[in-house]
């Protein structure tokens, strides 16, 4: 009756040579991923930069305002404007800039990949369903496996950052610009079909902004997912306030630890909050 | 009834008259549409003489249009109806192309339109027919002149133009001054006219109307019907027409097709297909319908027993009514033209007082016309204290009809 508790067989593995294949692959292809890694790292560098060169005062007042007029509520923008006040306060700024500006380069990036391929997807049931389990997969996949690979092909630092990042925060991105675009009322693309929209026409003046909600609800979960790796791409050598949280980690500092944390979570507050705001806009200005 | 309501009633049966030596516009020709996977085996069980229902628990293939065949003619109002999954939806979408037919061809001006390419369709789409959806189909990103606008600006028009168009559009449906507000806050019934005002926009031969009044509650559905043979007066357009409500379909329709599980049965003048219904359910579809939407006063008038002329003394009138046992009578001058009523009782008074038929003659007799349909008079017949006079433009008296005529016919 063994064998009903110990499996029979076992099919021979052998992980030493897709490490090895993986090692060559980067080696092989070192300078396609060395122009890849510049670009990244100069994308995270341009807006880290512009970051750094707006003045503190300046960078909390347009958040205020930002959140006031998005709000339409004074005391939200208030609030926002304190809580970046903190993180100034407690010398996270220019650490907050380092992780913000790691954030910005992987949800542009997500952006510009993700929206084709949700709109390429929501044409045809073929093209979803292939990636439907990808999808899947990007999203399940325990994070730190491909931490591994992006390090190996990009080396240490902020480039490896980007690509987890992206990987990671680029799926809801996809999916919800897919289902914005499929959720419109059949009639009103029958509507553009019918007055002789051609395809192009149709999407832009019709199907995108009618999804545009459900796409901008895409970007704020982008953020979000993008805003939940800032830890985990520490350890591939992302500096920033992720790391400050890991180094409190390893050294059990609990007061770095918690300090560097509540930034992560202002940050996380302050963007979703202004990010749902242009969702609610965005329903405004269609539905009513 | 006012006038204008007079006018277009009595265009319109003159319409009607000539409707079968109109040519044809749009013909379809043998037009199947088939949903599923196994359609060849389908079709073939169909052929077999399977129904529909049969073919589809066989293949899980629905037929939802089998070899129609018919022709709409120029300028007409050409109505479908049929109930819900009889295929009428899926055959006005065929006009456009929004359904690509399985089998068979749908000719427009004798150009076969299943067989047009990318370029040729889209040009027949942007001038030549146009949409009105059942639950609106307006985009709720765009404004009321930007909904209008849309056919326009995807053609390529230029600003001003388009907004000229528009305006005009707008200004014809009755919705001037809401042009820009969003189409959120607008009732049903306005967002339909937008729906209206957006298809006509385009200046289109013809007009595909998928239940446009469905959504919308009794009365607003009345004046939209009601509404639209007004803009059909006035623009002359060939209107297909879909509905589930064969009052409507009377009503609006010069010729009715009805459909049942993805065939038509039967495409004729709502006349003839009173008259002559071609199945059991023809006749069954006929027999819910309110007639009084089809029957006009001339089908049901009768001749006045007691007509008596103006110059006639009162003695004459008294004789006349005598002699036909009833207490008034319609009184006539120049032969036929119709002058008022006398009752009996004035005419005795008259003899006695020596007074003429045209001192008591009373004069503010409700008329109505030989063309109008009983449902239009309902109102009139039942209040007025003595039958309508039926009387023709040029006020001859043609017959008369009682409350009892208009309310026996309605069974």
């Amino acid at each position: 009756m063994n064998w009903l508790y110990e499996f029979p067989f076992e099919i021979p593995m052998d992980l030493k040579a897709i490490d090895a294949s993986v090692r060559a692959f980067s080696v092989e292809y070192d300078g396609f991923f060395s122009v890849i890694r510049g670009g990244l790292v100069n994308l995270v560098s341009f807006f880290n930069n512009v970051l750094d060169m707006i003045p503190w005062a300046v960078f909390i007042l347009l958040v205020f305002l930002a959140g006031w007029r998005v709000s339409r509520k004074i005391s939200k923008g208030l609030l926002f404007a304190v809580l970046l006040l903190f993180i100034g306060a407690v010398g996270f700024w220019s650490l907050m800039n380092e992780t913000l500006a790691i954030i910005l380069a992987s949800v542009l990036i997500s952006l510009l990949i993700g929206f084709p391929i949700g709109i390429f997807i929501s044409t045809g049931d073929r093209a979803n369903n292939i990636m439907r389990p990808i999808l899947d997969t990007m999203q399940t996949m325990p994070v730190f496996v491909y931490l591994i690979p992006a390090m190996l092909f990009f080396g240490l630092g902020k480039a490896p950052a980007v690509i987890a990042t992206t990987i990671y925060a680029i799926v809801p991105m996809i999916r919800l610009t897919n289902l914005g675009i499929r959720q419109i009322d059949g009639e009103i693309v029958e509507a553009s079909k019918a007055f002789g929209s051609t395809k192009l026409q149709s999407l832009i003046k019709v199907q995108i902004p009618q999804a545009l909600p459900t796409i901008m609800t895409g970007v704020n979960q982008t953020l979000m997912m993008a805003i939940s790796m800032v830890v985990t791409t520490s350890m591939i050598g992302a500096t920033g306030l992720g790391m400050e949280v890991l180094i409190a980690v390893n050294r059990v500092e609990i007061g770095r630890g918690l300090v560097s944390g509540t930034s992560v979570v202002i940050i996380a507050v302050v963007l979703d909050r202004l990010t749902q705001g242009l969702v609610k806009r965005s329903e405004v200005k269609t539905d009513g | 009834m006012d006038n204008n309501k007079v006018k277009i009633i009595e265009k319109r049966e003159q319409e009607k008259k000539d409707i079968d030596n109109r040519e044809t516009l749009l013909e379809v020709r043998n037009l199947s549409k088939l949903y599923g996977n196994e359609k060849k085996e389908a079709i073939k069980l169909k052929e077999s003489g399977l129904t529909k229902d049969e073919v589809y628990a066989e293949t899980k293939t629905t037929i939802a249009l089998w070899d129609v065949c018919l022709e709409v003619k120029n300028k007409e109002i050409f109505v479908i109806i049929g109930l819900s999954g009889s295929g009428k939806s899926t055959l006005v979408r065929c006009f456009n192309m929004l359904n690509k037919p399985t089998s068979g061809s749908i000719f427009y001006d004798g150009k076969d339109i299943s067989k047009y390419n990318n370029k040729e369709l889209m040009d027949y789409r942007r001038n030549k027919i146009s949409m009105v959806f059942q639950s609106f189909g307006l985009m709720s990103h765009r404004n009321v002149l930007g909904n209008v606008e849309y056919g326009l600006e995807v053609k390529g028009v230029n600003k001003q133009e388009r907004y000229k168009k528009a305006m005009e559009m707008i200004s014809m449906v009755g919705l001037d001054g809401v042009e820009m507000e969003p189409i959120s806050n607008l009732s049903g019934g306005m967002k339909q006219r937008v729906g209206i005002a957006r298809a006509l926009a385009n200046d289109p031969e013809v007009l595909l109307m998928d239940e446009p009044f469905s959504a919308l509650d009794p009365l607003v559905r009345k004046d939209m019907q009601f509404e639209l043979l007004n803009i059909q007066r006035q623009l002359d357009k060939t209107i297909i027409f879909i509905t589930h409500d064969i009052n409507e379909a009377f009503k609006l329709g010069d010729r009715v097709a009805i459909m049942k599980d993805g065939e038509v049965i039967q495409v004729d003048t709502p006349e003839r297909m009173t008259s002559n219904p071609k199945t059991e359910y023809v006749k069954r579809f006929i027999d819910s319908a309110d007639k009084t939407q089809v029957i006009s006063v001339k089908n049901v008038m009768i001749t006045p027993n007691s007509i008596v002329r103006l110059r006639d003394n009162p003695k004459i009138a008294i004789k006349t009514m005598r002699e036909s046992e009833v207490s008034s009578a319609y009184v006539i001058s120049q032969k036929t033209k119709f002058e008022g009523v006398i009752t009996l009782d004035d005419a005795l008074r008259a003899q006695k007082e020596g007074l003429e038929l045209s001192d008591i003659l009373i004069r503010d007799i409700l008329t109505t016309s030989p063309d109008a349909l009983l449902t239009d008079i309902i109102a009139d017949a039942t209040e007025s204290k003595f039958p309508l006079a039926v009387v023709d433009e040029e006020n001859n008296l043609k017959g008369i009809v009682s409350k009892v005529h208009v309310l026996s016919s309605m069974q």
